[in-house]
């Protein structure tokens, strides 16, 4: 049917015409615009207006959302738009930082006249400049091959950061002052609400810059020899070199991540460009999404919001952090971004209602399910790590005794009961699911 | 001259345990494609369980019941996690192991808290062997390289002689043939990986009262196992067997050997002044930078040899 429509129509006429895209696109835009501005009003909403002074916690959160951005946004280049598996990201990120450190040095004793604004693109340069060195080793390969290779590498940098001391510093890193004087509107940059603006600002230029790249060639290409690299030989493109200048400009990006961390916290130590920041730089990307464009930067929101939320009620935070990766990895491997965007058809047909009484019903044993596993994990982390810090785990203003065998129960009873229940509500949000996909298939193509 | 030949058994000893981690690990790989990140995980859990078990049981039955243990995890690990992570494709199954890594680390300081386990040699070997030089070897370090070699014997004779070696060497290369034939493929899968995960819970029996058994022993693990696989080629035993060997000498010697690279150019009249990067690096003595000279070896041999001392494959 649908093939003898196509055939029937004149030639120079597109055979689809995407009708859902503009809208799409036009969403989407809106979406990013309101991320925009909440980005440049959020510190503002926590303004103390007695003492006149920002939130120093939410500023600090809110600098550090925007590094990792960028450093999630550079990952992706490799992982979602390239295939590339890569677990040196940190280093470029690190040398950034490092090399930051040394022009912030220079640039305070005068003999680099450049404002603090540019300085973050030096950093960048620099990550570049290592990101064509070890560019040109690892991307002789490619997969498992290619990931081992940066591991070898990332390791490599840590140990050389460790100790060499001139450049690195060694173990207590390097230090520099990021109030050089020399400025091209004239701030001091000594309150850290004015180094969160320099931060989204380049997090704007740096987030629009790979966005533009995805629409280059290069880009193209790299999603195609992600998808076949051998149909790419075959069309006379050179993989390699492909995956050589996504390589290095992905450096260069994250080389710009770590220029803004050295002048947050004008402080780099070997943790900047260790592995566990590569293993979040590729966490952030993959939660979030990486196929779509914007899933780093939701990764790293929420990365960093649960690292700085959790992580001081919990000992155990990696662990819930590992279990959402990996079910992400075998139920979402799209990532958050996926699943809202999974959504898109159902919501434009005007259906999304029909999936309001499916997903409580799963929402509900899914909860019971979290509960009894956060209790198991909470119970058995008090039991070793929290007694070695002589801490007691309190819920609900009474002290729970991690040693008695109710709390332990009742933990292991909501985790395999709600596990069960889950299952069952699950496979039948399956069935609504599926029969509202089958429902909008015809209506899809026939529009 | 005894410091060599200490060395040189110090490094046979290292470089045997690398072997039966790496061993695993290429076997893994060559089957299913993929590569293990969890695989020093599996390594420290061995050491672990060990620990635990050698509580009640003594030694020698932990030094069954841990590896097995092990094994049953790798069979659980590859049924409900690596199959359904397959569906998503390659690049999926990396980062599933990838992020077993974060999760059995996690749960082994949950376990056991993060203090170092008091996890000793069996007083039955706690003698030194012989005596040389002065210098002792322990008896225990003996038995480590009698474990180990007896199983890799053990390993290629089953690969080698009996029947189900037979149809994993054919898995290997010809899966769709296999499946075609009659033999459960993915079953093999499981077996492979149950049986790779059982090589490196023997490693961290062993390997754990040699070392230190503590959380921090599969990130300081990790990397050099998989190192010596890059060295020696994705998917070959032999450049694997080659490679554990040579890192372990190399681990072993780098620390006794204190020259620097100034040394070695001094003969021809160089001399350096002046407290700068470049001074730093070619002063620094071997001794210190033992640690990365993994690394470095296997970027140079990549630039080399792409595969590897004797990879045969691209992946």
């Amino acid at each position: 049917m649908n093939m003898a429509k196509s055939f029937s129509k004149p030639i120079d006429e597109p055979i689809v015409r995407p009708v859902a895209k503009p809208i799409a696109r036009s969403a989407q835009g809106w979406v990013w615009t309101v991320v925009l501005i909440a980005a440049i009003a959020m510190p503002w909403l926590f303004y103390n207006y007695t003492t006149h002074r920002h939130s120093g916690f939410v500023v600090s959160m809110l600098s550090q959302m925007g590094m990792m951005s960028i450093l999630a946004l550079s990952y992706n280049m490799l992982l979602g738009q390239a295939g590339l598996f890569s677990l040196c990201h940190a280093t470029f990120f690190g040398i950034g930082g490092y090399a930051t450190i040394h022009f912030l040095n220079l640039a305070g004793a005068g003999s680099l006249p450049l404002p603090l604004e540019l300085i973050p693109f030096l950093s960048g340069l620099s990550g570049l400049g290592l990101a064509i060195v070890f560019g040109y080793m690892a991307t002789k390969q490619r997969a498992t091959a290619f990931a081992m290779i940066t591991l070898g590498i990332g390791e490599l940098m840590t140990t050389a950061a460790l100790m060499f001391h001139h450049f690195f510093g060694g173990e207590g890193g390097v230090n520099s002052n990021r109030m050089i004087d020399h400025s091209l509107f004239g701030f001091k940059y000594g309150a850290s609400i004015q180094v969160y603006y320099l931060i989204l600002a380049w997090t704007l230029l740096s987030a629009l810059a790979m966005l533009f790249l995805t629409r280059t060639p290069l880009g193209r290409m790299a999603n195609a020899s992600r998808d076949n690299f051998e149909r790419v030989q075959f069309m006379g493109y050179d993989p390699r070199m492909v995956r050589f200048l996504q390589f290095v400009l992905s450096g260069f990006f994250a080389g710009i991540g770590g220029g803004l961390y050295a002048i947050t916290y004008e402080i780099v130590t070997f943790d900047a460009l260790a592995a566990p920041l590569s293993a979040n730089a590729l966490l952030m990307a993959y939660i979030g999404g990486i196929s779509a464009f914007g899933g780093p930067i939701l990764g790293a929101v929420l990365i960093t919001l649960l690292q700085s939320g959790v992580s001081l009620m919990s000992n155990s935070w990696l662990v819930y952090v590992g279990v959402l990766f990996i079910s992400m990895v075998i139920f979402a491997p799209n990532g958050i971004m996926g699943l809202v965007e999974a959504h898109g058809p159902i919501v434009r047909a005007g259906r999304f209602g029909r999936l309001v009484v499916p997903y409580v019903r799963v929402i509900v044993p899914g909860l019971v399910m979290l509960l009894g596993f956060v209790g198991v994990v909470e119970l058995a982390s008090f039991l070793t790590i929290g007694a070695a810090q002589g801490k007691t785990l309190v819920l609900f203003g009474s002290k729970i005794d991690v040693h008695a065998v109710l709390p332990w129960l009742a933990a292991f009873v909501c985790l395999i009961g709600g596990l069960f229940w889950f299952r069952i509500e699950a496979q039948s949000f399956g069935r609504v699911w599926d029969g509202l996909m089958s429902e909008l298939k015809p209506q899809r193509s026939a529009a | 001259m005894e410091i060599v030949l200490v060395s040189l058994l110090n490094g046979l000893v290292y470089g045997m345990l690398l072997f039966m981690l790496a061993s695993g690990l290429t076997l893994i790989f060559s089957m299913m494609g993929v590569l293990n990140f969890a695989h020093a995980s599996i390594y420290m859990i061995g050491a672990y369980l060990a620990f635990t078990v050698s509580q009640f049981t003594g030694f020698f039955p932990a030094l069954i019941i841990a590896p097995v243990l092990c094994g049953l995890l790798g069979a659980a690990i590859e049924v409900w996690g690596l199959r359904r992570a397959h569906g998503n494709g390659h690049i999926a199954e990396l980062l599933f192991t990838f992020g077993l890594v974060f999760i059995i680390q996690r749960v082994v300081q949950m376990t056991w808290g993060m203090l170092p386990m008091a996890y000793r040699v069996p007083p039955l070997l706690d003698f030194p062997l012989f005596t040389f030089y002065g210098a002792h070897f322990p008896a225990y370090r003996g038995f480590m390289l009698l474990v180990s070699a007896g199983m890799l014997l053990a390993t290629w004779l089953l690969l080698k002689k009996t029947r189900v070696g037979l149809i994993i060497q054919a898995a290997l290369t010809q899966p769709q043939m296999v499946s075609a034939l009659g033999h459960n493929v993915p079953r093999v899968f499981t077996i492979v990986f149950a049986g790779g995960c059982m090589l490196a819970g023997l490693a961290g029996v062993i390997g754990g009262n040699y070392q230190t058994t503590e959380p921090g022993m599969a990130d300081a693990m990790g990397p050099i196992v998989f190192v010596v696989v890059v060295f020696g080629g994705l998917g070959s035993l032999m450049g694997c067997f080659i490679a554990s060997i040579f890192m372990g000498m190399i681990q072993t010697f780098a620390v006794v050997i204190n020259a620097s690279l100034l040394d070695l150019i001094k003969p021809l009249g160089i001399t350096l002044t002046g407290d700068n990067l470049f001074t730093e690096f070619m002063t620094v003595p071997v001794a210190r930078i033992g640690a990365l000279l993994p690394f470095a070896l296997m970027i140079l041999i990549l630039l080399f040899r792409p595969r590897g001392l004797m990879g045969t494959r691209d992946t």
